[in-house]
This record gives C-alpha cells, sequence and structure tokens, in this order.
C-alpha cells in the first residue's frame, strides 16, 4: 500500500491518522480472533505440546497428579507390547481393505448417479441416509443383523451361502465391521465425486466424441484423469479415517477389543491404555505413534498419486 | 416415449437395488423397535411386524429413567455446540479474509495445521487439560472445546474473500461499526454457507461418541450415544428396547437433514473440492 503525500503540512498528521486507523484495524482483527485463538490456544496447540511432552513421562492421574521422566521407556515398551501389534494389524487390515472397496463403490455409485435419470435426487437423498446417522445407531442396527440368528444369516441362508458368528467368532468380527464400514462411508464420498464429476468440461466429452473415442476410452482418458485429485482427497480422507476406528469397535465389543482382540485398533487401545490401565504417558506415547503413522501415510499417498500423474 | 433400452435398464436395476441395500438396515431396524419381544423371540424374517406396538418407546421412557436427560443433554450440548461454531467460525473467517491485521497470514496458516490433526491425537491431552480446569463431567468441558472448528473457518474464510466489498464500505459510510456491519450486513448474507456449516456441526455433536465418553463419568451427564451403549449393555437382549432407543436417536439428525438437505450437498460439495 502506498501513500502519496503532497505538500508537508499534513504529512505528520496523515502519518499519524494512518497509524491510529492501522491499530484499529488490528484491534478489530484480534476481537475478531479472539474466540478462535483461546480455544485454539487452549484445547488444540497447547494439547499437541503436551502430548509430545508427556509421551517421555509416566504420568499418574489417581489421587494427586504426577510426573516421572522416563526418557524413551514408553517408546521402548511399545515395541514389545503384543497387544500393540495386533491392534496395528488389525489397523491396517482394516485401512487396507476397506479404503480402496469404499473408494470404487464411491466410484461406481457417483458415475451411476451422474447420468441423465428420472428421481436422480432421490437417489441420492436415499443414498445419503447411512452418512447423517450415528455409529453409535448403526453399531447397534449391525450387531443386531448380525447376531447369530440374525437377518443376515438368515438372509445367506436364504440363498444356501454359508452363515457366520458375526459377533462371536475372531475370524469375521472385524470383517463384519469392515462391511458396516463401506456401507456407512461410500455415500459421503460418492457426494464428492458427484461435485467433482460436474467440474468436467462438457466440451472434452464432445470433442472426444468427435475423435470417435467410445465410451470406455472417455471414461479412461478423461474422466479418471481428471478425477485425479478427488481421489487423492478421498483415499487421504479414508485412510485417515479408517486408521481412527474407535466407536464402532468399542460399542461391537463393549471396549474390549474382542472377541479375542480381533476388533482392537490403535485409538481403541490407546482408550483402553489411558482410561482402563490409567497409564497416561504410554498412552500418549502411542498416540504420538498413531500420528506419525498418519503423516507417513499421507506423504506416501502423495507421492503415490503424483507418480501416476506423469505417466 | 423412448424405446426401452438395457443401459438404462441396468442403471435402474443397479440404483433400486443399492437403495433397497442402503434402506434394509434401516427398515428391520424400525420393524424391530414396533414388535413385542415373544415375536421376535419366535424369529423369522417379517418386515411387517404381526403385532405391531408402541409399548418398546413407552417402555424406555418409563423403565429407563435416564433416557429423558440423555436427550436433554444432548440436545444442550449439539445446540450451544453448533452456536457458537456458527458465531465463532464465522468471525474467525470473517478476519482472516478481510481485515489486515498483523499476524492474519500466521493464523491462517495455523488453521491449515488445524485441519490436518485428527481429534484422536489431541484426545488424551484435552482430558488433562479439561481435568486441571475441574471441567470433566460438566456440560463446558462438552460444549467449549468443540466450540470452533478449523474445517468451517477455513470455509468461511474462502466464502467472505468472494463476498462483494461494497456492501462494507457503504455500511461504513452509513457509520455502522466492524462489528455491527458484521452482524447485520455480512451474516444475512452468508446464509447459505451457515446453513451447511450448521447441518455438520449438528450432526457431528449429536453423533459424537469418543470426546464425551472421556468427559463424562456420571451416567446422568451421558448424552444420548452414550446413554444408549450402557442401555445396551442393561438390556443385552431387548432388542425391541435397543432398536427403538435408536430409532429415537435418529429422529432429530433425520429432521435436521431433511430440512437442511439441499445446503448438505452444497457443504460435502464446498468442503470436498478443497
Amino acid at each position: 500500500m502506498t501513500v502519496i503525500v503532497s505538500g508537508a503540512m499534513p504529512m505528520g498528521n496523515l502519518l499519524k491518522n494512518w497509524q491510529i486507523q492501522r491499530r484499529q484495524e488490528a484491534m478489530t482483527g484480534y476481537g475478531f480472533m479472539a474466540p478462535t485463538i483461546l480455544i485454539a490456544g487452549v484445547f488444540l496447540f497447547l494439547p499437541i505440546l503436551y502430548a509430545i511432552g508427556l509421551a517421555f513421562y509416566r504420568v499418574q492421574l489417581l489421587g494427586e497428579v504426577r510426573y516421572d521422566f522416563t526418557g524413551l521407556r514408553n517408546f521402548i515398551r511399545m515395541t514389545q507390547d503384543e497387544r500393540v501389534w495386533i491392534a496395528l494389524r488389525n489397523t491396517v487390515e482394516y485401512v487396507a481393505i476397506v479404503v480402496p472397496i469404499q473408494t470404487l463403490l464411491a466410484l461406481f455409485l457417483a458415475l451411476v448417479l451422474n447420468r441423465q435419470i428420472k428421481g436422480r435426487s432421490w437417489f441420492r437423498v436415499a443414498f445419503f441416509l447411512p452418512t447423517v446417522t450415528s455409529s453409535a445407531v448403526l453399531t447397534l442396527i449391525f450387531m443386531w443383523i448380525y447376531n447369530s440368528n440374525g437377518l443376515l444369516n438368515q438372509l445367506l441362508s436364504w440363498f444356501r451361502l454359508p452363515t457366520y458368528n458375526w459377533l462371536g467368532d475372531p475370524a469375521v468380527a472385524l470383517k463384519g465391521i469392515m462391511m458396516m464400514n463401506i456401507w456407512a462411508t461410500a455415500p459421503l464420498f460418492m457426494v464428492v465425486y458427484l461435485a467433482a464429476l460436474q467440474d468436467i468440461p462438457e466440451s472434452l466429452y464432445e470433442a472426444a466424441r468427435l475423435d470417435g473415442a467410445t465410451g470406455w476410452e472417455t471414461f479412461f482418458y478423461i474422466t479418471l484423469p481428471f478425477l485425479q485429485p478427488v481421489t487423492f482427497f478421498v483415499v487421504v480422507m479414508g485412510v485417515i479415517g479408517t486408521f481412527q476406528l474407535f466407536d464402532q469397535s468399542y460399542i461391537f465389543s463393549a471396549g474390549s477389543g474382542g472377541p479375542n482382540d480381533s476388533t482392537l485398533t490403535i485409538v481403541l487401545l490407546i482408550y483402553q491404555y489411558a482410561f482402563k490401565n490409567l497409564d497416561m504417558g504410554y498412552a500418549l506415547a502411542l498416540t504420538l505413534m498413531l500420528a506419525v503413522v498418519l503423516i507417513v501415510s499421507t506423504v506416501i499417498q502423495r507421492q503415490l498419486f503424483k507418480e501416476q500423474h506423469f505417466d | 416415449m423412448k424405446p426401452f433400452r438395457w443401459s438404462t435398464g441396468i442403471l435402474y436395476t443397479v440404483l433400486i437395488g443399492y437403495a433397497l441395500v442402503t434402506f434394509l438396515p434401516f427398515a428391520w431396524a424400525l420393524s424391530t423397535s414396533l414388535k413385542p419381544l415373544s415375536e421376535i423371540v419366535a424369529g423369522g424374517i417379517h418386515l411387517i411386524p404381526q403385532n405391531p406396538t408402541l409399548e418398546n418407546y413407552r417402555q424406555i421412557f418409563t423403565q429407563e429413567p435416564l433416557f429423558g436427560r440423555w436427550l436433554l443433554n444432548s440436545a444442550i450440548a449439539a445446540f450451544f455446540i453448533t452456536l457458537f461454531n456458527l458465531l465463532f467460525n464465522s468471525m474467525a473467517g470473517y478476519a482472516l479474509a478481510r481485515i489486515r491485521f498483523p499476524g492474519n497470514q500466521i493464523w491462517f496458516f495455523l488453521i491449515l495445521v488445524a485441519l490436518m490433526i485428527p481429534g484422536q491425537v489431541t484426545l488424551l491431552p484435552k482430558f488433562l487439560i479439561l481435568k486441571s480446569l475441574g471441567w470433566l463431567n460438566t456440560y463446558q468441558g462438552l460444549i467449549i472445546p468443540a466450540a470452533i472448528n478449523a474445517t468451517f473457518i477455513f470455509m468461511m474464510r474462502q466464502f467472505f474473500i468472494n463476498f462483494p466489498r461494497e456492501l462494507e464500505e457503504a455500511a461504513a459510510l452509513d457509520g455502522l461499526g466492524r462489528f455491527e456491519t458484521f452482524v447485520q450486513i455480512v451474516l444475512p448474507l452468508a446464509k447459505p454457507a451457515l446453513a451447511a456449516q450448521t447441518i455438520f456441526v449438528f450432526m457431528g455433536s449429536w453423533n459424537e461418541f469418543l470426546l464425551p465418553l472421556v468427559v463424562m463419568a456420571d451416567p446422568e451427564m451421558f448424552t444420548l450415544p452414550l446413554g444408549l451403549n450402557a442401555f445396551k449393555g442393561e438390556y443385552i437382549s431387548y432388542w425391541n428396547y435397543i432398536m427403538a432407543a435408536s430409532m429415537i436417536f435418529t429422529l432429530p439428525a433425520l429432521v435436521v437433514y431433511a430440512f437442511f438437505n439441499r445446503y448438505f450437498i452444497q457443504g460435502v460439495r464446498f468442503t470436498g473440492s478443497k
């Protein structure tokens, strides 16, 4: 911003006015920001510093709160803790199966819904229902459907397919949660894809049609490349969301991660250590590990998507 | 009348099939909530109850004395969290978009960083801070940490950046102060963005499970998701009650969703396309 001053006399006044105005603007700005700065400071930025610091302590919560510095002991303990490996394996398996399926399903549904068809908005609203329903309710509904004489097993036996003890069998309990989550999350990403599909310029398709491209060719050479940034967004959000799996396994297993640790996830393990074993320092160290895993996986995905872009 | 095409037929089959997949669990839950326990124990797939009854709903409110309280707690928390978010996120977004103050860029950068931090990472320190404030097991312990949201501060900033400046200048010439201009001129024109925010924040706080689980220890202070979980433990084989409670819990969210549906899609679009 340049201030052009002509004549010597008013210059001092102008400068002073300008300074007062600037100070007023600054005060207004901070006035508007005050609630955010206060709340984010206390409940967002301070906790991060706290987490990093306290992961090196043993925290005694019962009675008088006590902190004992233990150095790297929490982190060393992590590598020897069998339940950490179980939770990590469950979570990674969960992410690896759920994210690709829900992404493909979302893309497929969006492509179908993007066609000019009657009742399109009605279908969108219908598909969206699971996304607005709480995870607690969804989990209870599915537990009811999964019980050994429940709806799912009845349907499976109707089609002469094998039935399972979805709630009690360690081999399939996590699969049950996976199915539920794919079902519940795919519609959200479907809408994201729908929005992106509408941003693809129609002229590209017209040009392709003039060149005699088939439907599949336009899909692979126009639609898919155009959707790549959105796919990155969907996959990253999917990975972050699935890595944080908690509500479903907590309600499903009544907080235990059972049967036989088969639904134990990282966040559930962190919760158990913090509030069941009251081992806050160790739980914080596990939280830091989760944060690092999330950051690293985001960076890896970014790299993967970048490389594909240059193919 | 267009001639029948196979592709259209397949399209509708897929759409209707998936709509069934979406609806069946809800229909089954609703149906269960209207059946007496004897019909459930008898087994068999009857989507339409043979002896429909509202008895289960009555039982929840009369037999479970805390159910009404949980409903109230959830409503209080969701109401204030939504109100504060609308006000604070808009104020911060407006300041970041429109007001030149030292540190503007730094705060914007910090908001972007905050966007990327999942709530689970800050959960335990948040608990420790709430504990030392003496806010555990209180409404403010649930409401204040959730009173702002980086995603919507970012969204409001993007909204206000594209907002015509002339209106504010006209208001300033009329002698309105910055805050009066904001409340009287700017906010009313931001209704679509505020509506999208309302629906997301309301749904988020209404459905939140982990934070109340950590903050609230006393069953009297439970919100509905926690209450429902406790309810499940208590009435483990009374699926008729559990499903009735689930339906009551889902209804307010559905009403809000039906009411703001248009803005919901807009909001997803806004947050989705970055």
